[in-house]
């Protein structure tokens, strides 16, 4: 890899929406959306329920198909369904609301599985990475158990250290912390200030505004299936600029 | 109730006792193997596939057995295909059976919370993967239950097999009955030898069931 194409890929962003539509049945829940994602930056999304925010993480990585518009992650259109749209999702983590871990595998082989049978890695190394992932996100000694025998934090944490072991690009994290306990949002929301810290490019739908404070670069406030105003968190906290995010901001900071 | 050890007589019944579970053994993993398939088809991203599993399991679970017999031995042959009537009654149960088991593994598919697959995809498997690797895994531990009622219920049909000159365990019935001997006796040993088959078969069930339980 030489100088040029490294700061040629820098330049470009690494995930670019334009004009995307998407309709669930009469309901217009994506309307026109515009975004462009820079490699290494934290965008959080947030908004009242029905916004689209959840939608619209889930249309980058297409388990949401759109109507019309157009998605590239890293200069390329996703593709339609196939093995080239299964290449490009293993190169984007997604971390979702309730989990998903298989519960049938345990600990250790939820984080191996994909990598040995998408990534075609050698098992022992498989099994190195995981145990390292494991021990990143403080749930290496769980690696033996089955998921339900772990609490929401944790089970969400092996979610996250699953999606790190394909070596995403982009991480997608859909609501990550709306199904934990109280006392477990922290856990999860270190790792995730931690990967932040690491440089990589995230994409977080939450209601957790004390993260999107202290580890977004960019806040977006949907409304209505629009991206109604985008911002510094600084800028968005303090000043927010239309009436919509003025009224949600009013709603959930002053309970 | 000393018949069995008359004249031979329990040689007769140990084949045809054996020739049953072989029979039903055979037919088993013919319907294992075609209703996994089925339930894939069903569940595919493909119409052309699940038209066809549709079309099997309507077909198939709704034929009369004896009927779907006289189709494959009478039938066959007349298309130029030609086996054992042992290959014949495999296939016949076989092909009957894997309708079930496909139905049955297709209730337990829809089981499987949603995010399993999704989560799979979003790791980047591929429907193949997903399938055998996430769902069906998941599908068939919690259909173990119903899953052995279609089990038990095979051997119990493989008595039809005795009607197209197959000497299994029915067929024993009928030259024992020839022999004269009386008919509760010979039913008493038969339905004995039957029991014996489904309680094996509901212990094999039960203890996969212990085993590989998904605790969510």
């Amino acid at each position: 890899m030489t100088e040029t194409t490294v700061d040629d890929s820098q330049r470009t962003p690494l995930v670019v929406m334009s004009g995307v539509n998407k309709h669930f049945g009469a309901l217009h829940v994506l309307q026109d959306v515009d975004l462009e994602i820079a490699r290494g930056e934290v965008v959080v999304l947030i908004g009242p329920s029905g916004s689209g925010k959840s939608t619209l993480c889930r249309t980058i990585n297409r388990l949401e198909t759109i109507d019309s518009g157009s998605i590239t992650v890293d200069g390329r259109p996703l593709p339609a369904e196939g093995r080239e749209l299964a290449r490009l999702r293993a190169e984007v983590g997604m971390v979702f609301q309730s989990f998903n871990l298989f519960a049938h595998k345990t600990v250790l082989e939820n984080v191996v599985l994909a990598q040995v049978k998408v990534r075609k890695v050698p098992r022992a190394e498989a099994e190195q990475t995981a145990r390292t992932l494991l021990d990143r996100v403080g749930v290496g000694a769980q690696a033996e158990k089955y998921p339900a025998q772990l609490s929401g934090g944790q089970q969400q944490r092996v979610a996250i250290a699953r999606a790190l072991a394909m070596k995403p690009k982009v991480m997608l994290f859909d609501e990550p912390t709306s199904a934990l306990d109280p006392e477990m949002v922290n856990e999860v929301l270190e790792v995730m200030r931690s990967l932040a810290a690491e440089g990589m490019t995230m994409v977080v739908v939450t209601h957790e505004m004390g993260f999107a404070r202290s580890a977004a670069n960019r806040v977006l406030f949907m409304a209505d299936g629009r991206i109604v105003e985008e911002n510094s968190p600084e800028a968005f906290f303090t000043a927010p600029r239309s009436d919509r995010a003025k009224d949600f901001l009013s709603k959930i900071l002053h309970h | 109730m000393g018949i069995l050890f008359e004249d031979g007589n329990f040689a007769l019944f140990r084949d045809s006792f054996l020739q049953t579970v072989e029979l039903s053994a055979l037919s088993a993993l013919l319907a294992l193997l075609i209703g996994t398939l089925l339930a894939a088809f069903r569940v595919s991203p493909v119409p052309a596939l699940r038209a066809f599993g549709t079309v099997w399991v309507n077909v198939f679970r709704n034929t009369p057995l004896t009927l779907l017999f006289f189709a494959v031995v009478f039938g066959l042959p007349r298309l130029d295909v030609h086996y054992s009537s042992f290959v014949f009654a495999v296939l016949a149960l076989g092909i009957y059976t894997a309708s079930f088991v496909c139905e049955v593994l297709r209730a337990g598919i829809n089981t499987v919370p949603l995010g399993q697959a999704e989560a799979a995809r979003s790791l980047g498997m591929g429907f193949g993967q997903t399938l055998t690797l996430i769902v069906l895994p998941q599908a068939a531990r919690t259909v173990l239950g119903p899953m052995s009622s279609v089990f038990i219920a095979l051997p119990r049909n493989s008595a039809i097999a005795g009607a197209f000159s197959i000497s299994e365990l029915y067929g024993a019935q009928q030259t024992l009955n020839e022999r004269g001997y009386s008919i509760l006796t010979i039913f008493f040993w038969v339905a004995l030898a039957y029991l014996f088959l489904s309680a094996v078969i509901g212990l094999i069930f039960r203890f996969l069931e212990n085993r590989l339980a998904v605790a969510r």
